[in-house]
């Protein structure tokens, strides 16, 4: 933890009076025998910027993949501005969601994978304009002039008509980054987006990341390894332990004085 | 509708009869393909690039032309043909044609086979300093023949519905049976129904049976198949 | 050899036939393997049953049979003449084909990466969107090589069509040889030689697809 320059940039914040955007209540998850969340219960608030650390198999990538809609909790409900997520209301009765009410919700979240999923049959602008014509129904122009300028943001102006395939590690994750970004999403969930890469890639794929950080409007969900980057721009950090939030509050408070046993056999692999 | 059930079960017995001859003639055709894959996959090693490219072209020419055609060639060609002419019956013409038909593509099955066997196994047992038998029988075989049982069996089932065309040969298999007696009776509804209702009573089951094995010999194998499998709904 | 100039022309005429009869199964066999191999993936239940008994029964039982079955016994069946021996012929082929096709395009459909349907879901594309955007097109590369096999195929299969009295390729050779029985092996070589030369566009054809659709697909 000793990055201090850089961690001045990025304004911290204290969320906890707002409104939460997305709240998680009291989610289970099972996948067949095996209960991988049992009653999560977290808020994520308008501009928050929240990572969640802990070992694997604890069910981090499972949460944000919930809100993402990649997987179904087995019970409990995600609300997501004041909406549920995986129920509606049909004559006055909650039922469980169609495509259609989860295609409305979705529509405030973006996502950035692990394994990158780039579409390998498109060139990269492409794989960047293509949602927003067909799913936003902007029009074509103004999506890929949008485009265009998201790529150089993430610095692959120079890049766009090439294929995935001939691009390096991080180089993918930054165009998967600015396909998601050019949809405009209120909430931004990313899942180890570097635990794919080549050490000497991580850091320019963490250069575009804090980039959005410091501009501050959305949201943030963080599932990350690299904790000196967690405590450097998360506004709150939450430990899960088997299935369960076992701790949580803003970095210095998580990393630096909990009592939580766990959290500090967890923390003291990565320091070395 | 109009079907008539006494002469389905006319037909019935006469069909099942037809059979043995229909299965045997499966078996035959089989054996002789797998026998002869053996000698295409061989002639296909040699190193000599005039040899390779001829036996390359050949199994072409074999695999891309109708078996049905390649049957009345050895049926009734080959007799004709001055000096090497020999007159077969109808059951061995049609072993020999389909057959040598299906061989090409077992020879393919066996290539593919050992193709998949990594390329640093021959490395290892070279610098292990086995000798070529060894090589092949310590290594490479029992590496490569696991993954082709399933495509051998797919080929089994496959030349099974391909033998019924040694009927236009006169070879008195199930559907020569049902076609003699639709001609004496006018109507062949009844015993091609027959006939169509035997083969998918067979075959249904043994390819149930092939995709089981193949599931079972990937999982072994560390193939993602059972994965795709069982993934649920796209459209 | 003077037997060849008298046997070539015969063949010939029967060309296009065989041509005809090709050219219909195969746009036929595609559609019913699209359409087969899309309801097997649906969420409808029914669908997916019917489909699935289709299949199961054209590739279970022996195209031969089917072909007579479509010719003699169906007409019988429903009292109905299916018209000609065209239209008995192409069906035979194109729904024998068309089953063994659907498997294809299920299983490329399937095998496109579980993750491109995750990145499209994430980008919040409807079903229809992430099919005709995302997984057909990486899908159909995948299907490419095995349609070119599978239309090799069904040339061989076309010469099935002379059994039931249509005049293609084999017909003709089989009218001659009745008369001219000494006359075998040219006419049959010839046959197999007319064949092949068909079949040479459609070999490389399906190589070229082969090299086509190892670019381009998600490799995970």
């Amino acid at each position: 933890m000793t990055d201090t320059t850089i961690k001045k940039e990025i304004k911290k914040q204290d969320f906890s009076q707002m409104e939460p955007i997305v709240k998680y209540e009291d989610i289970h998850k099972a996948f067949g025998d095996v209960e991988v969340l049992k009653g999560i219960n977290l808020d994520i608030r308008p501009g928050e910027k929240v990572a969640l650390i802990g070992p694997s198999g604890s069910g981090k990538t499972t949460i944000i993949r919930m809100l993402m809609t990649l997987e179904e909790p087995t019970s409990g409900e995600i609300i997501v501005d004041g909406k549920n997520l995986w129920h509606m209301e049909k004559n006055g009765q909650l039922v469980p969601a169609n495509e259609k009410h989860l295609r409305a919700v979705r529509g405030n979240i973006g996502m950035v994978f692990q394994h990158f999923n780039l579409f390998p049959h498109m060139t990269i602008l492409e794989n960047c304009m293509t949602a927003p014509i067909h799913v936003q129904k902007e029009s074509k122009a103004s999506a890929k002039q949008r485009s265009i300028e998201m790529l150089e943001k993430v610095g692959l102006g120079d890049k766009l008509d090439n294929y995935p395939n001939q691009l390096s590690g991080g180089q993918k994750q930054r165009v998967a980054m600015a396909r998601a970004l050019v949809m405009r999403p209120k909430i931004m969930l990313f899942d180890e987006v570097t635990s794919a890469l080549d050490p000497e890639l991580v850091g320019e794929v963490l250069e575009v990341i804090r980039d959005i950080a410091r501009e501050g409007e959305m949201a943030m969900v963080l599932v990350t390894h690299e904790m000196e980057f967690a405590q450097e721009i998360a506004d709150r950090i939450v430990f899960l332990d088997n299935g369960v939030i076992a701790e949580e509050g803003s970095p210095s408070e998580v990393l630096e004085h909990s009592k939580n046993e766990r959290l500090a056999s967890f923390l003291s692999r990565f320091r070395s | 509708m109009n079907w008539k059930w006494d002469l389905f079960f006319d037909a019935f017995p006469l069909i099942l009869e037809g059979l043995s001859i229909t299965v045997a003639l499966t078996i035959a055709c089989y054996l002789f393909a797998l026998i002869f894959g053996f000698a295409w996959t061989f002639l296909r090693r040699i190193p000599i690039k005039i040899v390779h490219w001829t036996v390359t072209w050949v199994m072409e020419f074999i695999r891309s032309t109708p078996p049905l055609v390649q049957l009345f060639f050895i049926y009734y060609a080959w007799p004709m043909i001055p000096g090497i002419g020999v007159s077969l019956p109808a059951f061995l013409s049609a072993v020999l044609g389909i057959g040598l038909h299906y061989s090409t593509y077992i020879g393919e099955v066996y290539r593919s086979g050992i193709e998949s066997v990594n390329k640093g196994q021959w490395e290892a047992s070279k610098a292990l300093n086995f000798s070529t038998i060894q090589k092949w029988r310590k290594i490479i075989l029992p590496q490569a023949v696991p993954p082709t049982i399933p495509m051998l069996g797919n080929y089994l089932i496959i030349m099974f519905k391909e033998v019924p065309l040694a009927a236009t040969i006169g070879v008195t298999g199930m559907l020569h049976i049902a076609n003699e007696f639709g001609a004496q009776h006018f109507r062949y509804l009844e015993s091609l129904t027959i006939v169509a209702i035997l083969f998918l009573v067979l075959s249904y089951p043994s390819a149930i049976m092939i995709r089981k094995l193949e599931q079972k010999i990937n999982r072994r194998f560390d193939k993602d198949e059972a994965l795709q499998e069982s993934k649920g709904a796209v459209v | 050899m003077n037997t060849i100039t008298e046997v070539f022309p015969v063949l010939l005429k029967g060309m296009n036939i065989t041509i005809i009869v090709l050219v219909l199964s195969a746009a036929l066999g595609y559609l019913f393997a699209f359409i087969a191999g899309l309801c097997r993936l649906s969420n409808n239940v029914f669908l997916r049953k019917f489909t699935g008994v289709y299949v199961e029964v054209f590739r279970g039982t022996s195209l031969i049979v089917q072909l007579f079955w479509f010719y003699y016994a169906i007409p019988m069946l429903f009292n109905i003449n299916l018209g000609n021996d065209l239209l008995a012929g192409v069906l035979a082929i194109a729904l024998n084909y068309g089953a063994y096709m659907s498997e294809v395009v299920r299983g490329s459909i399937l095998s496109v990466a579980n993750g491109q349907t995750e990145a499209a879901t994430a980008l919040n594309m409807n079903r229809f969107q992430k099919m005709r955007l995302v997984i057909l097109p990486q899908a159909i590369k995948m299907m490419l090589p095995e349609f070119g096999n599978y239309l090799i195929q069904m040339l061989k299969a076309t010469s099935l069509v002379s059994l039931i009295g249509m005049t293609d390729i084999l017909y003709h050779g089989n009218l001659l040889r009745s008369s001219e029985l000494s006359m075998a092996p040219t006419i049959y070589f010839l046959v197999l030689v007319f064949y092949f030369i068909l079949a040479l566009p459609l070999i490389f054809l399906t190589r070229k697809m082969e090299s086509i659709s190892k670019k381009g697909v998600a490799s995970q």
